[in-house]
């Protein structure tokens, strides 16, 4: 691992360093939103707004060498990995110093060892062929694949954790499970349940419940050094939520129902458990959010160089 | 050599000369060696790298990015070109484009088998020729095997362009020898593309790909025998991006007269793209308008008599010509 399990923070809250980037993954996503409330963004975009502290824990669990594939939803899987709201901004806003010069945007974006595509279940075919690749190559290594419940559509998703497990590809699929494929509940879109279709291939499944960033390390972390040392498949299922849109302005749930989530959320749990440190690494992360988007907005059109 | 032995022979001395190359496909290893026998004897000079695969299209050309995003190279087989529609997502939504998407140009190593085309009574779903399917997809280029061009410089050139490659084969192909030209004609290959010609200018100019090239051929011959009419065949190895070579220019000049023939069914055809190129450069000076010739709108039917008619075959190119030419 490169980085240490944190220690526990009192009442198993996040350490200032997470907590921060979690709060920075926020600020930059209801930031998007304001933008496009000013007409100031050109597209669509998928906020991970109550799932941050995924993407902040996972990361915790992962190398540089190791491979990570996001999706649609992926802002918080490359703030947490690269920590660089202004190069993700300018690649959505299509401005100078775009990771991608602009062409990617919100949903296609390559750095590193990094990538995400737009189009579900799409990525785990790939992500085990880069598996297939560090088995060989870099043993040790593994592929990270993020995906949501609504992804298990897909027929590609089977094709590949069929095939993981029966070579063996060090394949970590983490499953968002936020309740909501766009608009429709898992229950209307998902007949069984994930764990059943992990157990179908073979795949170890650990699911998680809580959003308590070093309990979640803790558990993991022997599972995922399992994925590297014996080169296996591995499903782990995050309980979570989704409290904005599945884009923009297109949620038809009840307010009712959007609150109760709300209630739910780690902001909420970590704004009452930390009355010092919060309201102060909250600020922070918002000015800084606040600066960056100042700063990306006043910068002149990204230039993509076609070789 | 037979055309099949010649692409064998390629593919394993590429797996001998690249140790990043992978071969992925449906029943691909020893004993079986792969529905036409073109991997026969792979697996067991190579058994790391030449592996079967599920019944699973779309994962096993999704792996084959993978390994092409992590610098390797790789080859899928196709059992069935037809089922390539199943690796289609694959192919346009994610290798081709993630040439360029990514902002700068990222190589993507990778060639996809079909064995594709009719003429053996496997029906509808197993005798379609889909080359038209991945014309004018950026960053994707189609290829066509063919008698006259040697397999390993033709996945070199494949390779060698860093994006995706489309490799039709059609599968009547496969037991024909490589590169026999009968006289009175004679064949010279020169930038990717092969020119069957006579001595002396020629009366029109056939632009065919390799698996119908055969049948060309043999038109090109009735037609010289019967109505005294001389054609130059040009075979491209790589079907799109489409260039006319060069040196198609003085054929094209001298005859006034141009005709592309595939096996695809009618509609939104190779042909209709390579008849575009023809116009925009020889407009002024044709005798007519470039003619598509090509199998019957419909789909291929399974009982031999049924499928003979519905198929591009050397009758239907000669008299094409002749109506053409006003015969």
């Amino acid at each position: 691992m490169t980085q240490p399990v944190t220690a526990v923070s009192p009442a198993g809250t996040p350490d200032d360093a997470d907590l921060s980037l979690m709060l920075t993954i926020r600020a930059f996503e209801l930031k998007l939103l304001d933008l496009y409330g000013k007409g100031l963004l050109n597209g669509t975009t998928h906020t991970c707004l109550g799932q941050e502290y995924i993407p902040v824990a996972i990361e915790g669990l992962l190398d540089p060498r190791d491979h990570v594939f996001s999706n649609h939803r992926g802002h918080g899987h490359y703030l947490a990995r690269f920590r660089d709201p202004a190069g993700l901004l300018a690649e959505i806003m299509g401005r100078e110093g775009a990771v991608c010069a602009g062409v990617g945007g919100s949903q296609h974006i390559r750095r590193d060892r990094f990538l995400s595509t737009g189009v579900q279940g799409e990525s785990l075919p790939v992500a085990a062929g880069v598996a297939l690749h560090l088995k060989r190559a870099e043993p040790g290594r593994l592929a990270c694949v993020y995906v949501g419940d609504g992804t298990f559509g897909e027929g590609a998703v089977y094709e590949a954790l069929n095939i993981a497990s029966l070579w063996a590809l060090p394949l970590l699929v983490v499953v968002e499970n936020n309740g909501i494929a766009q608009s429709t509940p898992t229950a209307r879109h998902l007949a069984g349940s994930i764990a059943g279709r992990a157990a179908a291939f073979g795949i170890d499944h650990h699911l998680i419940g809580t959003s308590d960033v070093a309990e979640i390390r803790r558990t993991l972390e022997p599972l995922v050094a399992r994925v590297r040392s014996r080169s296996t498949p591995l499903v782990v299922e995050f309980v979570t939520r989704r409290l904005g849109p599945h884009s923009k302005g297109d949620d038809t749930r009840p307010a009712g129902a959007v609150q109760a989530l709300r209630e739910q959320d780690w902001y909420a749990w970590c704004a009452a458990a930390c009355p010092g440190r919060f309201p102060r690494l909250d600020a922070e992360a918002r000015a800084h959010i606040d600066a960056v988007a100042a700063e990306v907005t006043a910068r002149g059109p990204s230039r993509w160089v076609q070789s | 050599m037979r055309v099949a032995e010649n692409l064998n022979t390629a593919l394993a001395a590429l797996l001998a000369r690249e140790p990043d190359l992978y071969v992925l496909g449906e029943d691909v290893v020893d004993p079986y060696g792969g529905a036409f026998k073109i991997t026969r004897g792979l697996s067991t000079g190579f058994p790391d790298r030449v592996l079967s695969t599920p019944i699973s299209e779309n994962a096993v050309t999704g792996i084959a990015a993978g390994l092409a995003l992590s610098g390797d190279l790789a080859i899928v087989e196709i059992m069935f070109g037809d089922f390539a529609a199943l690796a289609f997502d694959q192919l346009l939504n994610f290798a081709s484009k993630s040439v360029s998407m990514y902002g700068s140009r990222l190589p993507m190593r990778m060639v996809v088998r079909c064995p594709v085309g009719g003429g053996r009574g496997y029906g509808p779903t197993h005798s379609q020729s889909l080359q038209k399917h991945f014309v004018g997809i950026p960053d994707l280029a189609v290829y066509e095997l063919s008698p006259f061009h040697d397999n390993l410089a033709v996945f070199e050139e494949m390779f060698a362009r860093g994006e995706p490659c489309v490799f039709f084969e059609d599968k009547v192909l496969y037991t024909r020898p490589m590169g026999v030209v009968e006289p009175p004609f004679s064949v010279a290959v020169s930038g990717g593309v092969a020119r069957v010609s006579l001595d002396g200018p020629p009366d029109c100019v056939v632009i065919a790909p390799g698996g119908v090239a055969h049948r060309a051929l043999a038109a090109m011959r009735s037609l010289l025998v019967e109505e005294e009419i001389a054609c130059t065949l040009l075979v491209p190895s790589r079907l799109y991006p489409f260039d006319l070579p060069d040196d198609a220019d003085a054929d094209i000049r001298a005859a006034r007269r141009v005709f592309v023939v595939e096996e695809s069914t009618a509609g939104g055809t190779w042909g209709a793209e390579v008849a575009h190129v023809v116009h925009r450069r020889h407009w002024g000076r044709l005798a007519q308008p470039v003619t598509l010739i090509h199998s019957a709108g419909g789909v291929i039917p399974t009982a031999a008599h049924l499928e003979r008619a519905a198929l591009v075959n050397e009758s239907t190119i000669h008299s094409a010509i002749t109506e053409a030419l006003g015969g």
